[in-house]
């Protein structure tokens, strides 16, 4: 039977909305091509993906004419991919293309988004923050941002130290900010510190008073990461007073995440460790077993050129543009119309 | 009764948290770019009205609450409970005061009611938004203040007290909004 719902077939987003989100892709192009930055296309369905313990893959079955069935999975970034094409020497290259999460819908999230993303050999993460303030200087006229370190923000509005508190401080600073985590149970560092980030501290990050919202944004670049928090970033040792972190940006404006960058690990020896120990994790922890990318790691092993990279979620971009703080009305049909 | 995670939250769902049953009212799905995600879940305390958040983490899990609404029929009032049937069962449930919450004020024998049950007994009562009741007791309106606008108050069959305008007398229908406990208008039958 077809229910009426089943029938609602008009899209989530106006048309003026649509026709805006047209050309912040095109300012997004222009951009690139301005600074001889080649835009690239590459699988949304690959043979092996991410391990990282919170991003969960959508898997799919490729059925081909005399041949076995496969397991594919769609991409929840370009950035094996790409790394496989900087190893060829491409020089900077950019993509604008649909990315896959499992599990993440809401008011901030669709499981399917469009995602920008970027890399810049001879780069680190402090030149491409610099070429991150011209890009949203573009798109959003926002004012260089802001940077702050992990330990910064956390000193100013969670009162403490992100490196050094220990879990009944985290536990009691989440109290103290009236979130109820209910027991305790299962609750490492990480998830505190990622806890009290989103909770506490992230809506005070690129986040000027109501009433300045109409001059132009200043963004917050968050930097300097626990080192258990690297992902594929580079991990700097460390330094008198200061524990290792990883050389790692989030990009903030109004409150709101809208990118993730790095200066990006070319270790091949380190990338298969951490893929490995995600994969232990992974294991205890219950989650699927994922194929690892070796085909990244042969192409790391050929060498990745020294580089930064930056991925952006360009409905997030198109929600601050437009003054919202919903992501459904910028997708044309969101997952509820899909 | 099952356990539901951070993924099942949803509007409505019933949950037990602390030993009393709540209902889910706002869901709220957060997950930074590189990081865990959490589910932030409002919950209403079905016993004391009252609204708490929670937090919960991928492999965090709340019980489930054996919670049902049901319509039912009001039979009678034995000076301590109120007593109601399912039409569907003939089950008859009893309610103290504390489920009725004010809900006996405006009910009388034999009227559908909502009744919430948890672990098959009653918690809350719910009447009807509009409720046809006569008036049994009110002062008669000084002649010629019809137009005033002016009120006075009158006592309806189920005991209830409500402000009526002042052109109403004694054995009147009057509708009644259960809700805010105000007049609405003259009962048309």
């Amino acid at each position: 039977m077809t229910r009426e719902f089943d029938r609602d077939w008009r899209p989530s987003a106006s048309l003026d909305t649509l026709r805006r989100r047209a050309g912040l892709l095109h300012g997004i192009r222009e951009f690139f091509r301005e600074r001889g930055v080649l835009e690239v296309e590459t699988p949304l369905l690959s043979t092996a993906t991410v391990t990282d313990l919170h991003l969960h893959s959508l898997k799919t079955r490729l059925d081909l004419p005399g041949d076995d069935l496969r397991d594919l999975y769609l991409q929840t970034s370009p950035e094996f991919a790409m790394k496989r094409l900087l190893a060829t020497s491409s020089g900077p290259i950019f993509q604008i293309c649909k990315a896959f999460r499992d599990g993440e819908a809401g008011r901030r999230h669709n499981p399917e988004f469009t995602m920008l993303e970027w890399y810049r050999p001879g780069f680190d993460h402090h030149d491409l923050m610099d070429e991150m303030d011209a890009f949203l200087g573009r798109i959003l006229s926002a004012q260089p941002a802001e940077r702050l370190t992990y330990r910064e923000v956390f000193e100013r509005w969670a009162g403490l130290d992100p490196h050094e508190a220990t879990l009944d401080q985290l536990a009691s600073c989440a109290r103290r900010c009236g979130i109820d985590a209910g027991s305790a149970d299962g609750w490492d560092r990480d998830a505190w510190l990622h806890l009290i980030l989103s909770q506490v501290v992230e809506p005070n990050l690129g986040s000027e008073p109501a009433a300045d919202r109409t001059c132009s944004p200043r963004p917050t670049y968050l930097l300097d990461f626990p080192a258990r928090q690297a992902a594929l970033a580079r991990i700097r040792p460390a330094t008198a007073g200061l524990p290792p972190v990883a050389e790692r940006f989030e990009v903030y404006v109004h409150g709101v995440e809208l990118a993730n960058g790095f200066h990006e690990l070319t270790d091949p020896v380190e990338q298969r460790r951490r893929f490995e120990l995600d994969l232990e994790e992974r294991h205890r922890r219950g989650l699927p077993a994922v194929p690892l990318d070796e085909k990244l790691l042969a192409a790391m092993e050929h060498g990745l050129p020294a580089c930064a990279g930056v991925a952006v979620g360009v409905d997030r971009l198109l929600m601050v543009q437009e003054g919202s703080d919903d992501l459904r009305p910028m997708i044309s049909f969101d997952l509820s119309k899909a | 009764m099952a356990s539901y995670g951070m993924n099942q939250m949803k509007n409505g769902l019933k949950l037990l948290l602390d030993g009393d049953p709540c209902t889910v009212v706002d869901t709220d799905y957060i997950k930074p770019g590189k990081g865990q995600a959490f589910t932030r879940v409002k919950l209403r305390n079905l016993i004391t009205d009252r609204v708490l958040e929670k937090t919960l983490k991928a492999g965090d899990s709340l019980e489930g609450a054996d919670v049902l609404e049901t319509s039912m029929q009001y039979l009678y009032h034995d000076g301590a409970n109120w007593h109601f049937m399912d039409p569907n069962s003939y089950e008859q449930y009893e309610a103290g005061e504390a489920a009725m919450g004010g809900a006996e004020q405006w009910i009388k024998e034999e009227d559908k009611v909502d009744v919430t049950l948890w672990n098959n007994r009653p918690i809350s009562v719910t009447p009807p938004n509009f409720v046809h009741l006569s008036v049994t007791k009110t002062d008669p309106g000084l002649r010629g203040d019809t137009s005033s606008g002016g009120s006075k108050p009158a006592t309806l069959e189920t005991g209830a007290v409500v402000r009526v305008p002042l052109f109403i007398s004694e054995g009147e229908v009057l509708k009644v909004d259960t809700r805010t406990g105000e007049y609405v208008s003259r009962s048309k039958e």
